[in-house]
């Protein structure tokens, strides 16, 4: 993998997010960094989901917080709205925050554990002057994720689960009306009935507010049930992006593969589909050459060490693009 | 399955009416209500519930593990017709990791930070099998070797840390291993783990409990996990086992609404994308604060006041099949 290159941007008027040749590193120690995120480049159309999905260490939380620039990447645009947020000052990208919210991994904790729900909720309103019906607006958004005002309002967050957590952190994150919506595994945390109430109602959300999302987890069958497209990502890189549906029937990249073949199906007669994926995750300190997954690729040659694999479109469908030289399906040979 | 062949062989494990309390400031807690299970050798117990459920007070109570002052164990936890409940802190001393050892979720807090992960396995195996330094030294290789930790003599002198998430979980089970216990409790072995490892670490689990024909307790939150590598599986709610039967049976032929929410509200990887999915409605209930009929009562849709007044018993319903519901869903 190694997905480089930009094919995954996609030619289209729609575009609310884009991000090109992003990359993010890290000070480590005095004179060496590490590198999170190492040159990815995507896009998000108005009220799609793009599910970025990866296992730990392959950047997808990085990727979301530095399309917030919190922090700033290190090299790379981000543009949103037709605005490249890395070239914003702090007010110029103040100005952006009300269209651009997202929500975390443990809702407990992304919540003031000292303030009512009512004042958390409403903050975001006050901090912009948009105290005018305030009180009507916290209300409506509290009713639209499910939870009761009446009695929410004056509680605080202890007395609620983590699942009614999670809600809250959506009313607040919807009360300034935004138009991106990123949520960093909103529902890890999550017990199973439960998990299923929130991304039932992000869907809600989604057509309800007319919301763009980018949703970030490690579940891969939490990706497929939500979004339009999925981009994965392994040591900082792309590996393939392609629709959802298209992308889990017929993965072209042998890691989206391994990924899909790891996840235990909850059928007893299922067994298991193809070999393990052998070993760990090299250090992102010392990334292998050329395809960083070939080290536990099977389907590696010399090939891989020598040249990273650039993103390039699957078969006739230009939405659909994957990173390796020996991938699954097809791809367009022309480049 | 040998429980469903109606063996008369010994169980490994027999557990019955098993309670542990805790006393809290909210009032007596309930986290284990009267559960029995029986685990033969060489077969694998899956325990499936969501927080609060219980699983995991109950692994630690079957091992003795609770110490808080507050909590309280009773009933009968007989392994290897030894009687567990009475034995004292010393004497439980000489039972775990030489007859039953435990895998907990998390590998970084459960391995000591300031030991090497060598001297970490080698010390149960001088203490317990009174082996001499070297050969406990070989042992301890051929442990890790067994769990598949690559380059075992260089690994051997690394800590914790310095070792990825899935090698640590993989030391653990070395460390559990080692003195060859009968019976080896997991308790969310892989939740911190990757994918592409958690199936690493599954496969080591099933291939050890095979090769050494322990009796082994999965528990798990996932219903992925259990599926394809348990004989048995129970699935708790509020402290009591709700359903049980073999695995098979229990995913194809389930008949408590609890155990249908929870198949049901898993998004799959074989169902299309943005499928609505059946979620369970209200959250798990407060244990302090259960309502006096069935548990799951309230966010039961087929729920009558018979099961808001009184609560079910756990129930035969088909050979090893059992179920503790009043409106169970029609058999398939």
């Amino acid at each position: 993998m190694a997905g480089s290159g930009t094919a995954a941007l996609r030619e289209r008027d729609d575009i609310v997010l884009s991000v090109e040749h992003l990359v993010v590193e890290f000070p480590l120690g005095r004179h060496a960094t590490v590198q999170a995120v190492s040159d990815v480049s995507f896009d998000v159309a108005a009220g799609e989901t793009l599910g970025l999905v990866g296992e730990s260490g392959c950047g997808k939380s990085t990727t979301a917080r530095a399309i917030v620039q919190a922090p700033r990447p290190t090299s790379g645009e981000v543009r949103f709205q037709g605005r490249d947020l890395s070239r914003l000052d702090a007010e110029g990208l103040r100005q952006t925050r009300p269209a651009l919210q997202m929500i975390f991994q443990d809702p407990i904790s992304s919540l003031n554990p000292r303030r009512r729900i009512g004042d958390i909720v409403a903050e975001g309103l006050s901090i912009w002057g948009r105290m005018d019906g305030a009180i009507e607006r916290v209300d409506t958004v509290l009713r639209d994720v499910g939870i009761d005002p009446e009695s929410a309002r004056g509680r605080r967050p202890h007395e609620f689960s983590g699942g009614q957590c999670q809600r809250i952190c959506i009313a607040r994150a919807l009360v300034l009306d935004p138009t991106l919506l990123i949520c960093d595994e909103p529902v890890s945390a999550l017990d199973v009935s439960v998990q299923a109430q929130i991304l039932n109602l992000l869907e809600d959300l989604k057509a309800s507010h007319e919301l763009t999302m980018v949703f970030i987890a490690h579940d891969l069958a939490v990706v497929k049930n939500v979004s339009d497209r999925v981009a994965v990502m392994y040591l900082g890189k792309l590996c393939e992006v392609g629709p959802t549906d298209a992308l889990y029937a017929a993965p072209a990249h042998p890691y989206t593969a391994a990924l899909l073949d790891a996840v235990p199906e909850p059928d007893p007669d299922a067994g298991d589909a193809g070999p393990a994926l052998e070993g760990d995750l090299p250090s992102p300190l010392a990334p292998p050459s050329g395809c960083r997954f070939r080290t536990r690729c099977p389907r590696a040659q010399d090939r891989c060490a020598a040249e990273e694999p650039v993103l390039r479109p699957v078969g006739d469908d230009p939405d659909h693009v994957v990173a390796c030289h020996f991938p699954l399906v097809p791809v367009e040979t022309a480049s | 399955m040998n429980r469903l062949n109606g063996s008369t062989e010994a169980p490994l494990l027999e557990v019955t009416d098993l309670r542990t309390t805790f006393e809290t400031r909210h009032g007596l807690l309930t986290a284990v209500d009267g559960v029995s299970l029986r685990l033969d050798r060489g077969t694998t117990y899956g325990i499936v519930g969501e927080s609060g459920s219980g699983k995991t007070v109950l692994a630690r109570s079957i091992l003795r593990l609770i110490t808080a002052r507050s909590a309280e164990t009773t009933g009968s936890i007989k392994l290897q017709g030894r009687e567990l409940v009475d034995l004292s802190p010393r004497q439980l001393r000489d039972v775990w990791g030489v007859q039953a050892a435990m895998v907990f979720q998390d590998p970084m807090t459960s391995l000591n930070a300031t030991m090497r992960i060598g001297a970490q396995i080698t010390e149960g195996l001088r203490h317990h099998l009174d082996l001499g330094r070297t050969e406990a030294e070989k042992t301890m290789l051929a442990l890790l070797k067994s769990v598949g930790i690559p380059e075992p003599e260089r690994r051997a002198r690394a800590y914790p840390h310095q070792l990825s998430g899935g090698m640590r979980q993989r030391v653990t089970i070395a460390i559990a291993l080692a003195c060859g216990p009968r019976l080896l409790v997991a308790d969310e072995p892989t939740t911190a783990l990757d994918v592409t490892v958690q199936r690493q670490i599954l496969e080591l689990l099933a291939r050890q409990g095979r090769e050494r024909a322990m009796g082994m307790i999965l528990i798990t939150h996932d219903l992925g996990v259990v599926a394809g590598r348990t004989d048995v599986i129970a699935v708790m709610y509020a402290g009591r086992v709700v359903e049980r039967a073999p695995t098979r049976v229990l995913f194809r032929q389930h008949r408590h609404p609890y155990t249908r929410g929870l198949m049901q509200s898993i998004p799959r990887l074989a169902q299309p994308s943005h499928t609505r999915l059946q979620a369970i409605p209200g959250r798990p209930p407060d244990l302090t604060a259960l309502p006096a009929g069935c548990p799951f009562a309230p966010r039961c849709a087929r729920a009558t006041d018979r099961c808001r007044e009184e609560q079910p018993a756990l129930t035969e319903i088909e050979p090893g099949h059992e179920l503790a519901c009043f409106n169970p869903l029609e058999a398939a």
